[in-house]
């Protein structure tokens, strides 16, 4: 991923398959990503069933928010599944993935306080100063800013080593999401656990990756070596 | 009991058509529709909801324009159905509401098990419209038909050593299938002191909007103390019995420093996790605009039930 980082749009090789590709599938998981906001919407309009029920503005904040936490799993899913299966193509598609999750955070921000507090700022603030679950859940979504604002490819230019550093706080971030979920659900955590047991997967994963590459590379530097033999 | 010489109205013409049925029913019973009162006396449909008799109570009842039927029973907190709001609606059917029992059991003179039919048969049925407040923080108005639970204690002679009254729900996870989890302690337990419990506004009741209870309101009996959270109002009762000692309650084991014995509507006092100060009053008639109002000290009943808590600090007590 640095590579691409590194290189630019300058120095292109000629289209393989992927990129002659990227111009069908990257809409396709654009309109997909699309999908929760369609569903409610043909909900709200008695479209398909079952509709928004009694209470539409708390499903909508439910749903989307959850979309929110969803992309976030998923952005953290292409790596390990890259690197697992070789598809090397999927990191075209983690910016996107990465944006979408950062939309539907501002999404969710914005339902919260349009149709939940109805932009009643007094209590909007004591909710967030207050509320543990709020204030992580808007810490969240402050860190995911600079995220977003440093995902183009002029940034991550710009940045270069220091961009990937920025962007391990996803890392922080989708724990405080997940955190968010478990801590507002009044009793049953059934689903909060199973986010945060895939998410101890993929940061597991990444963590014992971590922790092998610094063994191979001590163990090639040390003179300890032998010690095997 | 006494049978107070009132005018027995039908439903339908306290209720307009549109709200008290949802579209598809109205659609179903065109015909009915404009013989309201031949199709009402017609023997209803085994399985659905029957038509009840009742005087409607204006006295406890609030001038607020009802929530539709489709919001009271299709938006409900029955955790044994399942735990978000439209399962129980769906899980309904496993849960049957005839043939059941009641236990009267603990510090009273009258004790046994007694059929729901001998239970109800001699309480003339009134319908109030109450506000409902859930400790999530949304409201409703709803019309609940029932008889005061003051009423029906007092047939079971509760001795001098009846500090408190039990209620619980239904065990049986083949009618009840997220008993089969470990949500909270079941069967669910509810509690009122006796002088709560005599207090005219709670109501035991057996329909809404006129019609029996659907299994996901919990049929055939439940509770309504409309100055308290939701929660206390325990649904499918099988056991009513008369302690001397505080019930241990199910939200209160499951949360105790979230969910109190006591559990009264009380803007001042905030759940640790939210605020209580407003509460979204949802459905049909906001949509996505649900209005945000005001939470009231005893959800608007302090008239009635402040003085049952005078001298307690309600911070302590919540």
């Amino acid at each position: 991923m640095k590579r691409v980082a590194a290189r630019g749009h300058i120095e292109r090789p000629p289209l393989n398959v992927d990129q002659r590709y990227r111009f069908v599938y990257k809409p396709l998981v654009f309109i997909a990503s699309l999908t929760p906001i369609a569903w409610l919407a043909l909900r709200g309009f008695g479209l398909i069933q079952p509709d928004l029920g009694a209470d539409p503005a708390k499903l909508t904040l439910h749903v989307i928010g959850k979309s929110a936490l969803n992309f976030l799993m998923i952005t953290l899913m292409v790596t390990p599944v890259r690197q697992l299966t070789g598809y090397t193509h999927l990191l075209r598609l983690r910016r996107m993935l990465g944006l979408f999750a950062f939309f539907y955070a501002l999404l969710h921000f914005t339902v919260y306080l349009w149709l939940d507090q109805y932009f009643d700022w007094v209590a909007i603030g004591k909710d967030i100063v207050k509320r543990p679950y709020i204030t992580i859940g808007f810490a969240a979504l402050l860190m995911l800013i600079p995220l977003a604002v440093t995902s183009t490819n002029r940034m991550m230019r710009r940045l270069g080593r220091r961009w990937q550093k920025l962007h391990r706080l996803v890392y922080v971030i989708t724990i405080l999401g997940v955190w968010h979920y478990y801590w507002q659900v009044k009793k049953d955590v059934t689903e909060p656990l199973i986010y945060a047991g895939i998410l101890a997967v993929l940061l597991g994963y990444r963590a014992v990756r971590a922790w092998r590459r610094k063994a191979a590379t001590s163990t090639s530097v040390s003179a300890r070596a032998p010690e095997r033999t | 009991m006494i049978h107070k010489p009132s005018t027995r109205i039908l439903p339908s013409e306290i209720t307009s058509e549109e709200v008290f049925f949802n579209r598809r029913q109205v659609l179903a019973g065109a015909v009915a529709a404009g013989l309201v009162g031949v199709a009402h006396a017609a023997a209803p449909a085994p399985a659905g909801p029957e038509a009840l008799k009742y005087t409607r109570n204006t006295k406890y009842s609030t001038t607020d324009a009802p929530n539709s039927y489709e919001d009271v029973t299709g938006y409900n907190n029955f955790y044994e159905l399942g735990t978000d709001k439209s399962d129980p609606k769906q899980n309904a059917a496993s849960l049957h509401p005839r043939p059941w029992n009641v236990t009267v059991a603990g510090e009273c003179e009258t004790k046994g098990t007694f059929t729901i039919e001998d239970i109800l048969k001699p309480h003339a049925m009134e319908e109030r419209i109450y506000r409902f407040r859930c400790v999530e923080a949304w409201s409703m108005i709803i019309p609940w038909v029932g008889f005061p639970l003051a009423d029906l204690i007092q047939r079971f002679k509760p001795t001098s050593k009846a500090k408190y009254v039990e209620l619980t729900t239904l065990l049986d996870p083949k009618q009840l299938p997220f008993q089969r989890y470990n949500i909270l302690e079941w069967p669910y337990v509810e509690g009122l002191r006796m002088d709560e419990a005599m207090n005219p506004l709670a109501l035991m009741v057996t329909g809404v909007y006129g019609k029996t209870l659907p299994a996901q309101n919990g049929a055939p009996l439940r509770l309504i103390v409309p100055w308290k959270y939701g929660f206390k109002s325990v649904k499918s009762i099988v056991k009513i019995n008369f302690v001397e000692k505080q019930p241990r309650t199910a939200w209160n084991i499951s949360a105790p420093q979230e969910y109190g014995f006591y559990a009264n509507v009380n803007p001042a006092v905030d759940h640790p996790r939210w605020s209580q100060a407003k509460e979204r009053r949802i459905g049909s008639a906001g949509g996505f605009f649900a209005k945000r109002v005001d939470t009231l000290p005893f959800n608007g009943y302090a008239e009635q039930v402040a003085s049952l808590y005078s001298g307690m600090d309600l911070r302590k007590y919540y």
